[in-house]
């Protein structure tokens, strides 16, 4: 059994240690806003927060997640209001939306680390591919998350 | 006409299925509350709530592009209701079984979807605007027209009485209008055309959106499958003895093209499906490669080809002067939509019922009651969110392939491509070669041209068989209807397939053949030692509305302005759905080679506008889908398989390459209604290249353009 915390609750698992964190997230907890595109750690659709940074879920296995704390998009704010999820609506940023959930995550731990991040912040950080290339509008909405972090 | 009417249609109520938004975002999507009590149906596309809710049904796939938000703008348009408190939802295929086709064509592509049925979406919605004026009226014993409508409330001005829709819906939906309402021109429009914000964008944001690959349903098992790495062949024996015994393994299917292994988990069917021992019987393709299909695409430009247009006399006056001549080439390209294809079904004994985001759904549900073997109207569809489509999601071999299991298994199937078996086994843009002739005239004028395109037949490759005169409109959009003013036009066309599948991809025949005239039209500015915005204005004197676009996009870009070295800017311009584009570019290209787009700047004239927000992201999101293609993407072929798995090696553009982005909207209303998920695509590769060769004299003829050493030339 692997214990691990995932959006502040304790689950315990019965699953292969090998399997990546994101079937674990998708299939066995039913959290299907973590989504799968590459499986091999190049789109970041499956972006979660695992002790704080932003990481690829595809690429990391369950196994070693003993004692982790994992926070998913269904865990980032209690009623979809964190500053970024707020941004990103006032911007239209989705089209297709589906990789937006990592989109999100990933600026998010950007915005952790670097309250104001500048455009070449937002270029080295958020490499995460999206097919509707909404990138104009997500760095537009990073901006505009910065300052509504600041209230 | 309540919730018990619906329910006759075999609209499911199953509430966590179907997508439903407000633009109150107070409804996540994909979860669809219990119908209100009271709630009444005004014919098929519009509920109203005694809340006052408006529910209207959107009979075309989002995937991105915005259909549930500006289809029930055009409807609410006409019904002068409250538009926050308006919710869109999927009209359900299974009620467009009838011969009267309620819902008309739910299929979404060819950049049709408000085009092709805004005149119908302003109908529904004045005559439910009409019915419930009726019914107001009768409970004040009226005449219907000295009652009005607006924000949602019937109102008699003189009394000074008002209704609101929702008290006014079950009495509406029992009238019966004697004549249909005339409806507005869009001069007189009020909601439509702003720039209204999107209904689906709060789901979107917060893990809630349910896309196919989301659904999750009782007993549901899991499917991986193992296809024939070559397209087109197909098993020849295989062993399943090992994975049959590995933990949540349940049964192992055959499906067309491949096997299916069925488990409790989708990882655990993934593993055991890459694990399985399988003799392939390649088919027809084995052997093949791209290298040998670039030489017969070349070699079938020497014909016999087809006539697509022609005006005067191209070839002899070809033969009287000095030609330039140039020869460019396209590879295949996967659509690579973000969310890799998948289906859910579940086979019962009466009925079928399918799960999945696609572009047809008219066409889904007729292809699960074949895969299945029941009458159609034993099919309940449900339609997702689709995580992209790009003319991927129109035919849906993901969905033969989960009924086929579902129905050997009994029991609920997910059944997932993994990104290997989508870039893999996609159904392609066409690989082409296209020549180009032109003569220009002493006086400058463009005496002849002449364009020559073999390119695969995407009809062919759908089983619709070739064309009988051997040209197919999506073979030369773009070519047989290029703007240039030119006093001989030839155009010609050979169909020419492989064993690899082709389809429609973002813009179609538009994708490579503007690549083409716009390169080859800057050429001729570069052989007439002419401005390529000067030339393009010259050639395009007789023609308007490509002026103005034209114009307005070197205006708002700064064309003719000085820029540093290393960098250029390009011009392309094209008309495709009915829309027209110009896109200006400016690149950077490194001493070592590296191409960067900087900036695009686009001018567009689709007519009309429905909501311009809308549009810029369209514009937006095509431009950079042409500029990934042109710059790094190929599908290639060897050993009669696709030599591309994944992103690491079909590259995607990311934040760090992409362009800052202008849109301009220079509408010139009238009768052009154009399409929008596709205009912004066709420009982009030519004016990409365009830009680099003004910045390094280098002129790409083949893409992508990550093929060309550009190395020292800045």
């Amino acid at each position: 059994m692997i214990a691990v915390s995932i959006n502040g609750e304790r689950r315990r698992l019965d699953v292969e240690p090998e399997t990546p964190l994101l079937w674990v997230l998708r299939d066995e907890l039913g959290l299907t806003g973590t989504k799968y595109g590459c499986g091999i750690g190049q789109c970041g659709a499956c972006t979660v927060h695992l002790n704080g940074d932003a990481t690829r879920s595809c690429q990391v296995q369950i196994g070693d997640m003993n004692g982790a704390k994992i926070v998913t998009i269904e865990g980032l704010s209690a009623n979809g209001d964190h500053p970024v999820q707020r941004a990103w609506v006032e911007h239209d940023v989705p089209q297709c939306g589906y990789c937006q959930s990592g989109q999100i995550m990933s600026a998010a731990a950007l915005l952790k680390r670097k309250p104001d991040p500048t455009d070449q912040d937002i270029d080295q950080s958020i490499d995460n591919i999206c097919r509707c290339g909404t990138y104009p509008r997500i760095r537009l909405a990073i901006h505009r998350a910065a300052e509504l972090a600041k209230g | 006409m309540g919730a018990s009417h619906r329910h006759q249609h075999g609209f499911s109520r199953r509430g966590f299925l179907v997508a439903s938004l407000s633009a109150a975002g107070g409804l996540a999507l994909g979860i669809r509350p219990a119908w209100a009590e009271g709630a009444a149906e005004l014919g098929p596309w519009i509920v109203i709530d005694p809340d006052d809710s408006i529910t209207i049904r959107v009979a075309k796939a989002e995937m991105g592009q915005g259909v549930l938000t500006a289809l029930p703008m055009i409807v609410a348009e006409e019904l002068a209701c409250d538009w926050s408190k308006v919710r869109s939802e999927y009209a359900p295929a299974g009620r467009n079984l009838g011969p009267d086709k309620i819902y008309g064509s739910m299929a979404t592509g060819g950049s049709r979807s408000v085009r092709g049925s805004y005149e119908m979406l302003q109908q529904v919605g004045a005559s439910a605007r009409a019915r419930v004026i009726a019914a107001a009226a009768a409970r004040w014993q009226l005449e219907p027209v000295v009652c009005s409508a607006t924000g949602g409330y019937v109102l008699h001005q003189e009394s000074g009485r008002r209704l609101s829709y929702g008290i006014l819906a079950a009495d509406a939906a029992r009238v019966k209008l004697d004549r249909e309402p005339e409806i507005k021109r869009p001069e007189e429009f009020t909601l439509a055309g702003k720039p209204l914000a999107r209904l689906d964008s709060r789901p979107k944001t917060t893990g809630q959106a349910i896309f196919g690959i989301d659904v999750r349903l009782p007993e549901m098992v899991y499917a991986a499958v193992a296809l024939c790495p070559v397209p087109g062949g197909d098993v020849k024996r295989f062993d399943a003895a090992e994975v049959l015994r590995r933990r949540g393994i349940l049964s192992v299917v055959p499906v067309p093209g491949g096997l299916a292994v069925v488990a409790d988990r989708f990882w655990r069917a993934k593993e055991a499906a890459a694990a399985l021992k399988v003799d392939w019987d390649p088919g027809l393709g084995a052997g093949t490669d791209s290298t040998s299909f670039r030489r017969a695409y070349r070699e079938a430009l020497d014909g016999p080809l087809a006539i697509a247009e022609s005006r005067g006399d191209a070839r002899a006056a070809l033969a009287a002067g000095k030609v330039i001549e140039a020869v460019y080439e396209v590879p295949h390209l996967a659509h690579a939509p973000m969310e890799p294809l998948n289906c859910t079904a579940w086979v019962q004994p009466s009925t079928v019922e399918v799960w999945i985001g696609t572009q047809n759904a008219d066409g889904a549900l007729l292809q699960a009651a074949r895969a299945a073997g029941v009458k159609p109207d034993q099919v309940v569809l449900h339609n997702c969110m689709l995580g992209g489509g790009f003319g991927r999601r129109a035919v849906n071999d993901e969905l033969v392939q989960a009924v086929t299991v579902a129905k050997a298994v009994g029991k609920p199937v997910k059944l997932l491509w993994t990104r290997e078996v989508d870039m893999q086994h996609d159904r392609y843009r066409p690989q082409a070669a296209l020549r180009c002739h032109a003569l220009l005239a002493a006086s400058g004028e463009l005496d002849a041209l002449h364009l020559q395109t073999a390119v695969g037949s995407i009809d062919r490759s759908l089983g619709r068989g070739l064309p009988a005169n051997g040209i197919e409109r999506q073979a030369v959009e773009g070519l047989a209807n290029q703007p240039y003013e030119a006093r001989n036009l030839l155009v010609e066309c050979v169909l020419k397939n492989t064993h690899i599948p082709v389809m429609f991809w973002r813009s179609v025949g538009s994708s490579q053949n503007a690549f083409v005239v716009e390169s080859f039209i800057d050429e001729l500015a570069a052989a007439a030692g002419e401005d390529p915005y000067r030339f393009r204005r010259r050639m395009l004197a007789k023609q308007p509305e490509f002026l103005n676009v034209l114009d307005t996009a070197a205006e708002k870009a700064g064309w003719g302005t000085k820029l540093p070295p290393g960098r250029g800017r390009g011009i392309a311009i094209h008309e495709s759905f009915g829309t027209i584009v110009a896109e200006v570019v400016e690149v950077a290209v490194s001493a070592k080679g590296e191409v960067h787009v900087d900036r695009l700047v686009a001018a567009v004239d689709c007519g009309h506008v429905i909501n311009p927000r809308l549009v810029e992201m369209q514009i937006e999101s095509g431009a950079i889908y042409g500029l990934t293609a042109a710059l790094g993407d190929a599908i290639t072929i060897k050993g009669g398989a696709v030599e591309q798995t994944n992103f690491d090696t079909y590259p995607i553009l990311r934040m760090a390459d992409a362009p800052r982005i202008e849109t301009h909207l220079v509408l010139s209303r009238g009768r052009r209604w154009g399409g929008i998920g596709e205009p912004g695509t066709p420009p982009a590769a030519p004016a990409v290249c365009n830009a680099i060769y003004a910045a390094t004299g280098k002129r790409i003829r083949a893409l992508p353009i990550s093929d060309t050493d550009l190395t020292g030339r800045t």
